[in-house]
């Protein structure tokens, strides 16, 4: 069999949901992903860690193609989604983006009523009765674990709540478009410990729907919430695995530096 | 970068490993002594210095769970960290089974006539060294040590082997001396136990380093 054939099989089987294959990301002339091959598993949490400037961001945004409109930038490779690679010329990128949500690293409400926050993107879908809007804000606000703090603010502005208010209603938001995949920048960077738990337990209930790629600093979070995680330095994957053995027995020499803090 | 705070906290441990080493080795090359010589203000000794080891594993251990809430530590430095915790426990029973020596040497009324027999100071010899290189393969993360020490159990064994023959046959010749045999039988059983739990912090050793125990792969 192909690796293309065992990439299908296996994305059919619900298994790898998405992969990169030998993707490299120019920023003029800073070579900022150096043929990354990632794969990411559907109804699991894949963390992203690494040193600060290493690519995290970077490749998390090709995923969805947040990196598109930043200017000089040259992407090769491919990202395949469901069997099809979204840097195809066929592909519509507003449709990428409700398969594929992003929530960033500060929450970023838009500043309008947190009815109207969730129902932004459904409406730029062309959605326009009350009663599907309505059902689609709950349906995302109880997702986000946020609609009984909620659920008799509709009307007030979103900027209103606290900052883990306003996180999980940016998750809420990505997941008002129905997507399949949920992208995360260090969501909790900015958040409390209680909220930042609260969202850690979220993605624990999102992963049985969703497959989710985080971004994190935090290497106690990453053990604790992932899956799988993958180490980037310098622009290359060095090593992608299953968490528990990532956290045990990395199998790369500068993975275990690392994780046991000893660069960065 | 290096974690000075971190390196300099767990080099701190090796030197109270270290230390609890040599106080175990002491305890047992001073009971096989005590008992050879019958020496026994130097058993009491020995039973006071074992409250000092059982602190020491107190110590220790308070050491390594501080060091886990406070770094916490994963992969190889969590599994160093863990090892340390484990093999403490197993010190901690050398430490005993030297001090049961010293109160077995103390109930004796007057020298057991066997004391001077060659096997058993070569027997406490040979479970003394094993207790020093387990502990030095577990400061110098020296897998080869680890398990050339565990394979040296068989010779402790043999020897336990050998004086219970000896004194099997001693026995058949004179049965007055049954009371001084049993009581070296069991003296040659606590070395015995000693050289087990040296078996023990080896093993946990290996884990340190490979990160199974006993050939199940645990961390
Ligand atoms: N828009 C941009 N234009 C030019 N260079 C960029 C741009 N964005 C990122 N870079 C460069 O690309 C490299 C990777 O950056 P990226 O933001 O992906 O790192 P990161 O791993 O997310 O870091 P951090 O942990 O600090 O968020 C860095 O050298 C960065 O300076
Ligand atoms: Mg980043």
């Amino acid at each position: 069999m192909t690796m293309e054939a065992i990439r299908t099989e296996a994305v059919r089987a619900g298994d790898v949901r998405l992969y990169t294959e030998d993707l490299h990301l120019h920023y003029g002339d800073v070579h900022a992903l150096k043929g990354i091959n990632m794969e990411i598993r559907g109804h699991h949490v894949t963390a992203l860690i690494g040193p600060s400037g290493c690519g995290k961001s970077t490749c998390l945004k090709t995923l969805n193609r947040m990196n598109d409109v930043v200017p000089r930038v040259r992407i090769t490779g491919s990202v395949v989604l469901d069997g099809e690679d979204v840097y195809g010329k066929a592909v519509d990128v507003t449709v990428l983006r409700r398969k594929v949500g992003m929530v960033f690293q500060a929450p970023n409400p838009f500043p309008m009523s947190v009815y109207d926050n969730i129902a932004y993107g459904p409406r730029v879908h062309g959605i326009r009765r009350r009663i599907v809007l309505d059902e689609i804000v709950e349906r995302s606000l109880v997702g986000a674990a946020l609609w009984d703090e909620v659920k008799d603010r509709l009307k007030k502005p979103a900027l209103s709540l606290s900052g883990g208010q306003q996180q999980r209603l940016c998750i809420a938001r990505a997941l008002a478009t129905g997507p399949e995949v949920l992208l995360m920048d260090e969501p909790t960077s900015a958040l409390d410990p209680i909220s930042t738990l609260k969202i850690e337990e979220l993605m624990a209930q999102l992963k049985r729907d969703y497959s989710i790629v985080i971004v994190t600093h935090n290497m106690q979070q990453a053990a604790r919430i992932s899956d799988y995680t993958a180490f980037f330095l310098l622009g290359e994957l060095v090593e992608c695995d299953r968490t528990d053995r990532m956290f045990a027995s990395p199998r790369d020499r500068r993975t275990e530096d690392y994780i046991t803090g000893r660069f960065g | 970068m290096a974690r000075s705070h971190y390196e300099h906290e767990l080099e701190h441990l090796h030197v109270e490993i270290i230390k609890m080493g040599s106080l175990i080795e002491g305890a047992i090359e001073d009971s096989t002594r005590a008992f050879a010589s019958h020496d026994l203000a130097l058993c009491a000794r020995i039973i006071r210095r074992d409250q000092t080891i059982d602190e020491m594993e107190k110590a220790i251990e308070s050491r390594c769970l501080w060091l886990i809430a406070r770094e916490q530590p994963v992969a190889s430095d969590l599994r160093k960290i863990t090892t340390a915790l484990k093999m403490v426990t197993d010190m901690e029973r050398i430490g005993d089974n030297a001090a049961d020596i010293a109160e077995l040497t103390m109930r004796i009324a007057e020298k057991n006539v066997f004391s001077d027999s060659g096997h058993i100071l070569q027997m406490a010899g040979a479970a003394m060294l094993m207790v020093r290189d387990a502990v030095s393969s577990y400061v110098h993360t020296d897998l080869v040590l680890a398990r050339d020490t565990q394979r040296r159990d068989d010779e402790v064994d043999a020897y336990f082997n050998l004086i219970k023959r000896e004194l099997v046959h001693v026995f058949k010749a004179d049965e007055s001396h049954l009371d001084n045999a049993i009581d070296l039988l069991l003296i040659a059983k606590y070395l015995e136990r000693i050289a087990d739990h040296a078996v023990n912090i080896c093993e946990w050793v290996e884990f340190s380093v490979t990160g199974t125990h006993k050939s199940a792969q645990i961390f």
